[in-house]
């Protein structure tokens, strides 16, 4: 290893430390507000308030369990619902490609840390130069993402379970809601912006004559054919003859 | 079930993330891979939204859930955290309702 970013790469600044602590946790109380969303829509898709807290402890990925939760509220089959969460957790394998070598880490805390690769863990760590403030920043804002998001779980499915018809609140009307400020961030260039349109004509096409839940798979192989006809935007290139 | 389904995302979606943490990060340089990786959230999540608002059993459906949608879309444009969002849409949704 040629470029080594620092020879005291091990050692962080109590100063900087304090710094990126204080950051996860600023991150882990923003998305407790999100973990009581998904509580109290989880109870009203039909889950159970047990079910629900242990979704969010084994899957511990927001839009996969979003997805489960929205699939089984749509009355779909909860194993497509599952399907549907595993495609969405594939993009965490991404962040722990890019996160892999940045915090270095072996055995079981490699096996501890998998856990935590999520959206917000890997934004806080994979801009940082040294293994320890990277380690600093992912761990910071994965626990303090884990804990306040499994507790505000519990409180919205608490809140959730004493609401009555999920309907007069249009808590249905809010999971799309979540599914579409998930999807937001995420469109700022014209080939996912057509991604995102061939997707859904796709998925509505197919709501009359497949099962509920399959129409959102199929959809699925949109970005499969998107990704192997396109270049990608480092060409520079960007095919605008798509629609 | 249900608790099937449950188990079954808890430990694929722990899995995917320990593949990731685990794999040679050569993998990650082949184009396609990453390209897929990029786009399927889109179009998933995208195809959910849709689904959401706009089916009803087997049949399409304009209803509340679309004006929650709409209201979703003004709050995004504002710039609004996500809790802002999801509680537009809702409170839209059951405002249309009460008409």
């Amino acid at each position: 290893m040629s470029d080594e970013p620092r020879p005291d790469a091990s050692v962080l600044a109590p100063a900087e430390r304090s710094a990126i602590v204080r950051d996860g946790i600023a991150v882990g109380v923003a998305t407790g507000a999100y973990g009581i969303s998904f509580g109290a829509l989880s109870v009203t898709a039909g889950l159970d308030v047990w079910q629900t807290c242990v979704l969010s402890l084994v899957v511990f990925t927001g839009a996969s369990q979003f997805a489960l939760v929205g699939v089984v509220a749509s009355g779909g089959a909860p194993l497509s619902g599952a399907l549907t969460a595993l495609l969405l957790g594939s993009r965490n394998t991404l962040y722990g490609l890019r996160l892999a070598t940045l915090l270095d880490w072996r055995g079981w805390r490699r096996a501890a840390a998998a856990h935590l690769v999520i959206d917000e863990s890997t934004a806080m760590s994979v801009n940082r130069d040294t293994t320890a403030a990277a380690r600093a920043g992912f761990l910071s804002t994965g626990l303090a993402v884990f804990v306040l998001w499994n507790a505000s779980t519990l409180a919205g499915a608490l809140a959730g379970r004493s609401l009555g018809d999920p309907r007069t609140y249009g808590l249905d009307a809010a999971v799309g809601g979540a599914f579409l400020a998930l999807l937001w961030p995420r469109l700022g260039t014209a080939v996912n912006r057509v991604v995102a349109v061939l997707a859904v004509a796709v998925a509505l096409g197919l709501v009359p004559v497949v099962p509920a839940g399959a129409p959102v798979l199929v959809a699925g192989l949109v970005a499969l054919v998107v990704a192997l006809v396109t270049r990608p935007p480092l060409a520079g290139r960007h095919r605008s003859g798509a629609r | 079930m249900t608790w099937v389904a449950i188990l079954v995302t808890g430990v694929g979606c722990y899995l995917l993330k320990l593949a990731g943490l685990s794999v040679p990060p050569r993998v990650l340089d082949r184009p396609p891979v990453a390209r897929v990786a990029d786009l399927l959230p889109v179009a998933l999540l995208s195809a959910l939204t849709a689904v959401q608002v706009l089916a009803e059993g087997s049949t399409l459906a304009l209803d509340a859930r679309s004006v929650g949608l709409g209201a979703a879309v003004v709050a995004l444009l504002l710039r609004a955290p996500f809790i802002v969002v999801v509680a537009a849409a809702a409170g839209s949704a059951a405002l249309a309702r009460l008409w």
